[in-house]
């Protein structure tokens, strides 16, 4: 018991002396699933809107794939990508295995089935009325999509909310392409891993604690959004 | 300014069922019709099919202007409008939801802050223009509804059921404000109302839908 209490008195103190290590692993660790969750919301919302607002074949079995993709176990995707980053795989050349590029690579591929799938539900939820209010007020097609999406826009940020909530706590994709290599790959989720392992707990529950507020925080805004979602305070956005 | 519809033979059915069969009719310019109904008499699909939101399985839909038959296109669909009974009030703000007419015409800021505030002053909403729409009362709500098709000065404008389920002070702001279009723009007006009263008051010709077709009444 006084193993623990004295770990997380140190662990206070790491982050209330804002420790440059700490803080070092804590900021790769938003620049890495920052930018995995840009990527995938540039690709994500595209192909969630396209499935949602035109009518395509294989449309039902690209929808299914995604939905399975939100379940993506972290390691399986990791251990896929380590084959194609490896010297001796097809995309060894680019040098990529064992780098932030790896890493951001590996959570892209797990959040883009999350945006994509959860914007395909946001979109094609939105009540047909308002699709009819934009062609009688004059839309052209695009102009409809366009209030569609709009329309759609605080469940499509709940979903990417969900994405980020997804990357950051995910912990086996990133530990087989990345490395967990100290200042370079090492973010909060692997660290915590390997501390726990050296039994250096200080650091670990530091880590741990930020985490937690992360989440805290993740789920706060998703939670904000969805209740934008058709009730709740003016947000002056829209148009 | 104004466009002439004729109707031919138009038939529609769902699921089997016929709701439209074999009507026909024209409707002048500048006149305001009241169409009234039971029911399931096909009044909300004859105005889905007339504001060019979905065809007809048989039959013509014909806009007219000065003997020349339009072409069904967007800049026709931008000469009429539809107020539909769920009005399909965007999540944004009262100004927002009026503004969007114009906004994808594309008028500059200066014409729409102009024009929404004239509409919204006419329909009673001036004070709620950055209020989120959705918060609004269900009688507001038809009164938003109808200034997001006044911004736009449609020359044929539907009314499908504008004061239905609202009370009595907002019902007599909107029939002011459907006279007050009538007379100032000399738009084209069909309505549908339950409300015989109101019909009489608003309608220069009243027509009765029964068994699919248009009778005037």
């Amino acid at each position: 018991m006084h193993a623990i209490i004295d770990g997380f008195a140190a662990a206070f103190r790491l982050i209330f002396t804002l420790n440059p290590e700490l803080l070092g692993i804590i900021l790769l660790s938003l620049q890495i699933s920052g930018t995995a969750l840009v990527l995938a919301t540039l690709l994500g919302l595209p192909v969630g809107a396209f499935l949602a607002l035109r009518r395509m074949p294989l449309r039902g079995v690209v929808i299914s794939l995604l939905n399975t993709g939100m379940g993506l176990p972290p390691v399986a995707a990791g251990l896929f990508l380590y084959l194609l980053l490896s010297r001796s795989g097809p995309l060894g050349f680019l040098g990529l295995l064992y780098t932030p590029g790896a890493m951001i690579i590996a959570q892209s591929i797990l959040a883009f089935p999350i945006v994509a799938s959860l914007a395909h539900a946001a979109i094609a939820n939105v009540d047909p009325v308002i699709r009819q209010a934009a062609i009688t007020l004059g839309a052209t097609p695009f102009q409809e999509s366009v209030a569609i999406i709009k329309e759609a826009r605080y469940s499509i940020m709940a979903g990417i909310m969900a994405g980020l909530g997804r990357v950051m706590a995910e912990v086996g994709a990133i530990i087989i392409v990345g490395g967990n290599i100290a200042g370079y790959t090492r973010v909060m989720t692997t660290t915590i891993a390997l501390e726990t392992d050296k039994g250096n707990f200080e650091l670990a529950i530091a880590l741990g604690v930020i985490l937690l507020a992360i989440s805290l925080a993740i789920t706060t805004g998703l939670r904000f959004f969805q209740r934008l979602g058709r009730s709740g305070t003016t947000v002056n956005s829209w148009a | 300014m104004g466009l002439e519809l004729e109707i031919s033979h138009v038939s529609k059915n769902y699921n089997g069922n016929p709701i439209l069969r074999d009507c026909s009719f024209v409707f002048a310019r500048g006149r305001s019709y009241v169409l009234q109904g039971p029911n399931g008499s096909g009044k909300s699909t004859l105005f889905r099919i007339l504001a060019l939101l979905e065809p007809p399985d048989r039959g013509k839909i014909s806009y007219h202007d000065n003997g020349r038959v339009l072409e069904n296109n967007l800049a026709l669909r931008r000469r009429i409008t539809l107020v539909l009974p769920g009005t399909g009030i965007f999540n944004t703000t009262v100004f927002n939801n009026v503004a969007y007419g114009l906004k994808i015409r594309g008028f500059s800021n200066a014409a729409i802050e102009d024009r929404v505030s004239d509409v919204l002053a006419a329909v009673g909403l001036a004070h709620k223009r950055f209020h989120r729409a959705l918060e609004l009362s269900s009688g507001e709500s038809k009164r938003l509804g109808i200034a997001r098709a006044m911004v736009i000065t449609p020359e044929i404008l539907f009314l499908d059921e504008p004061t239905a389920n609202i009370d009595p002070v907002n019902t007599e702001i909107i029939e002011e404000v459907i006279l007050r279009i009538k007379k100032e723009w000399q738009a084209t007006i069909l309505m549908i109302t339950h409300d015989p009263a109101q019909a009489r008051r608003l309608g220069d010709d009243l027509l009765l839908m029964q068994n699919g077709k248009i009778i005037p009444s």
